[in-house]
């Protein structure tokens, strides 16, 4: 218990008109963890995502990331403070081509430009085995080729804190364990990672500490064996 | 007390006004509130739903009620057309509404143009009996020309109000809006349904217009006014809400025949505009909102 | 085209501009050349919010007419040269632009259109009820006796254009070409993942906004001296909000290039039909042509010939 909070999230509530999609959820990760964040449908984890990214703007609580409270920051100042995440649903610059869709993050948050900008872009997109549909437009990817796209995105905006939200969703075995190194590389060089994922073999494996959040609440909280062997979250995802 | 009885009187002819004015919304309620078509053009089928009952009046002397209703066909035919050509050049395609609202721009221009050509700048009316008339009511007068729009207008309401709550394919309307599931249980087919709702929303153009020329005389670009009231109404109504659009409607009204009586009549069309811009600055839902 | 071929290209133009101003042609190809420059401008004014972030404005007339106004109310007040009436015309709009780009934080898509034009019919009723600029009937204005440079006020006001088109231009080419405008096209991609990918998007819609309303400001500004009489029926005109959606979409939004092949091939038209047609049939003509693009072919000419040149096997 050594490692310092670097995301620190406190009673953080959301509310869509009556309806509590996050009831004060409070969490915390540390410097260069690997972080699972699961429960059922509809649980509110991309609601809380939404929160620490700014995409949305928590009703009540505090999010505090590194040394600075980033309750009220808008978007874009959070992702060049270092957080990025991919989207569920994947959003690409359809109009662009997959390299210019990195392009974004490197120039506007990581501050590159120029040829290494367009070296670095290449170069995720190798790891992510993008690389010959650099110059396809993005509209024209597969599902699955966008997937990957959100999670090559985002890491083109060098995070320290990467939170990817089911990037996973619908790729074969195989591919999960190609991402899946892929994350555990970017963690070995410092990256934080958060991870949202209904894939249980891949989230058990790859998490340090997993949160289960059930109906806007964390019921949970603890490495891999703790959650798998705990009452409550067995009750949350099989039901009564 | 003069100022009590043009008060009154304000009042009166802003609530007939309204009346009148949720007769020309409840196209844009349906299209826009429930379809999520962005029919700018709809103001400009009203006018040419005046221009119907312009023409059937001054060659045939037939009542403008008359006309609306025997020309509701042919502009639900008009709608069911407009809305197949853009079901398939937009809707089916996924292109975004932005395209299919400049589609519809193109359509208000070339329809007002259309007019311009045939009829000229020239203001058109139509005659009847009873345009004219008034029954006094205390210190409050009702003109017909504005009472027989208002009654007309609030029946048209409650005859779409009606369709919607209890017909088979009123209710299919409202799954169309709001849920997909729903509709699928019902198993109706939602380019049937959302052609017919459309059409609907066209149809009520024909007798709108006809209103609208009893009230006052009618040019080719008068739509453009129009634009601003009928979406104030839809989004102050609560997008898609018919009761809504009722009590929007005649909200407008009496804030225009207020601000035209006080302020003189050349600003009551920036009201509407007004009305709108503050509606979906301050609360997109609409004051109604679902 | 590379920066030092556009800044030849626009070199050439503007020279070539001044040149036939001076050729004392038949004052009514200037008067029908102007206004083809003016739509250059409008267009790409529109373009550089519509084209690029994605937000249709439907105002065009108001800055349009605010342009026109800010010189009218010059001209009766300080008897300004036209310079200033430039000047003025553009920081006018351009607030008007920054004050519609704030209503871009609430409303998207065609709710802000809606708003727009709106907009448009609230200002038109003010200058309608503004009795120093004329009101409802509109003003007369006497130009300066003597034109500078030129033999005649209308060949000046036309070099004036032809600089304010390549100006308009150039702007617009400098934004696609920076990142400004890689931050534009994202916003119109995915206003969400624009922010999150670390885009400033609120500054630059402002941006956006403020320059599209300052070009369009620009382009009414020279409009009182051109025609010496101003009412509110021919600025507020919805011809322009037509014209300067209808000529991007059917050049191309994506580029520079589009409005101005648009606003060349339609203006130009419209004014060959008005002499020879009738103008309200030009008008028709515009309507048929923005509908037919739009169904058919929504990336414009810019799109088509695109594609031509793709299936070509050279
Ligand atoms: N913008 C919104 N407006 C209204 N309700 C919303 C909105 N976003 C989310 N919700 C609701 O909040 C709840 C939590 O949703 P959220 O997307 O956070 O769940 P999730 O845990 O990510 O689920 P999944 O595993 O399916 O992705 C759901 O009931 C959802 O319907
Ligand atoms: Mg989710």
């Amino acid at each position: 218990m050594s490692a310092e909070v670097f995301l620190d999230v406190q009673s953080v509530t959301k509310r869509f008109g009556g309806f509590a999609a996050l009831n004060g959820v409070s969490l915390s990760v540390r410097r260069g963890e690997r972080f699972g964040l699961i429960g059922p449908n509809g649980s509110g984890k991309t609601t809380l995502i939404n929160c620490v990214s700014g995409t949305l703007r928590a009703d009540g609580g505090r999010i505090v990331f590194g040394d600075q409270d980033i309750t009220t920051l808008p978007a874009h100042r959070r992702t060049r403070l270092g957080i990025a995440r991919s989207f569920q649903i994947p959003k690409p610059f359809m109009s662009m081509t997959v390299v210019d869709n990195l392009l974004i993050p490197l120039e506007y948050a990581a501050g590159g430009h120029g040829a290494a900008a367009m070296d670095e872009a290449m170069s995720i997109l190798r790891l992510m085995g993008l690389d010959a549909k650099a110059r396809v437009r993005s509209g024209a990817l597969t599902q699955i080729e966008m997937r990957k796209l959100e999670l090559a995105r985002a890491m083109a905006a060098r995070p320290k804190l990467l939170v990817s939200d089911e990037a996973m969703a619908g790729l074969s075995s195989n591919e999960v364990d190609d991402i899946l190194a892929i994350l555990f590389r970017l963690n070995e060089t410092g990256i934080t990672v958060i991870m949202i994922e209904h894939i249980m073999r891949a989230v058990m494996r790859f998490s340090e500490r997993i949160a289960v959040l059930d109906a806007g609440e964390k019921i949970a909280e603890g490495g891999p064996d703790q959650i798998l062997a705990d009452k409550r979250v067995e009750k949350a995802y099989l039901g009564e | 007390m003069v100022s009590l009885d043009l008060l009154l009187n304000a009042l009166a002819a802003g609530l007939l006004l309204g009346g009148f004015y949720a007769a020309v919304s409840l196209g844009i309620s349906m299209a826009f509130g429930l379809l999520d078509i962005v029919n700018i053009a709809h103001p400009v089928f009203v006018i040419l739903g005046s221009y119907a009952a312009y023409i059937m009046n001054a060659r045939f002397g037939f009542d403008p009620i008359l006309t609306g209703v025997l020309f509701t066909p042919v502009f639900y035919v008009l709608g069911v057309v407009l809305y197949r050509i853009y079901y398939a050049s937009f809707e089916r395609k996924g292109a975004e509404s932005l395209r299919g609202l400049v589609f519809f721009f193109g359509v208000l221009f070339i329809v007002e143009v259309s007019l311009l050509l045939a009829f000229g700048v020239d203001y058109r009316m139509v005659e009847a009996r009873y345009i004219g008339e008034s029954i006094h009511i205390g210190p409050v007068g009702l003109a017909y020309r504005l009472l027989v729009p208002f009654v007309v207008g609030v029946m048209l309401t409650g005859a779409l109000y009606w369709f919607l709550a209890r017909t088979f394919y009123g209710r299919a309307v409202q799954a169309v809006a709001q849920d997909a599931f729903a509709l699928r249980l019902m198993g109706a087919n939602p380019f049937k349904v959302k052609s017919i709702a459309f059409g609907l929303a066209i149809a009520t153009a024909a007798l709108a217009g006809a209103l609208l020329i009893m009230i006052g005389p009618v040019e080719p670009a008068l739509n453009r006014e129009y634009i601003g009231r009928v979406f104030a109404v839809a989004v102050l109504g609560g997008m898609g809400s018919i009761s809504g659009t009722l009590v929007a409607a005649l909200l407008l009204g009496v804030a225009e025949s207020l601000t035209a009586t006080f302020s003189g009549p050349s600003w009551s069309v920036a009201v509407s505009f007004a009305v709108l811009l503050l509606a979906l600055a301050v609360r997109p839902a609409g004051l109604f909102g679902r | 085209m590379s920066g030092r071929a556009f800044a030849v290209a626009a070199v050439v133009v503007i020279a070539g501009g001044l040149l036939v101003a001076g050729l004392g042609l038949n004052q009514y190809y200037y008067f029908a050349a102007y206004v083809v420059l003016q739509y250059v401008v409008l267009a790409t004014a529109w373009n550089i919010l519509g084209g690029y972030t994605g937000y249709v404005n439907f105002g065009t007339p108001a800055f349009f007419a605010l342009g026109a106004y800010t010189a009218v109310v010059l001209i009766k007040w300080l008897k300004a040269p036209l310079l200033a009436q430039l000047v003025a015309g553009a920081v006018v709009a351009g607030l008007l632009g920054l004050a519609i780009g704030y209503l871009t934080l609430r409303l998207r898509g065609v709710f802000f259109s809606i708003a727009t034009l709106a907009l448009t019919v609230v200002l038109q009723t003010m200058f309608v009820n503004w009795e120093y600029t004329g009101g409802a009937r509109g003003i007369s204005l006497a130009r300066p006796a003597t034109a500078p440079f030129y033999g005649s006020y209308v060949q000046f006001v036309f070099a004036v254009m032809v600089i304010l088109a390549v100006l308009a231009v150039a702007t617009a080419w400098c934004i696609e070409r920076s990142w400004i405008g890689r931050g534009f096209a994202a916003i119109r991609d995915n206003e969400e993942a624009a922010e999150c990918m670390g885009v400033p998007t609120l500054r630059l819609k402002l941006l956006a906004t403020t320059v599209s309303g300052m070009l369009m400001g620009l382009a009414g500004a020279p409009f009182p001296f051109y025609i010496t009489f101003v009412e509110p029926a021919s600025v507020f005109d919805l011809n322009y909000a037509v014209n300067s959606l209808a000529m991007p979409m059917i050049g191309g939004t994506t580029t520079w290039v589009g409005p101005v092949i648009g606003a060349v091939l339609l203006g130009s038209a419209q004014q060959i039909a008005t002499v020879t047609i009738s103008s309200e049939l030009n008008l028709l003509l515009v309507g048929v042509i923005l509908v037919a693009f739009v169904i058919l072919a929504p990336e414009g000419i810019v799109g088509l010939v695109r594609r031509l040149s793709r299936r070509d096997p050279a």
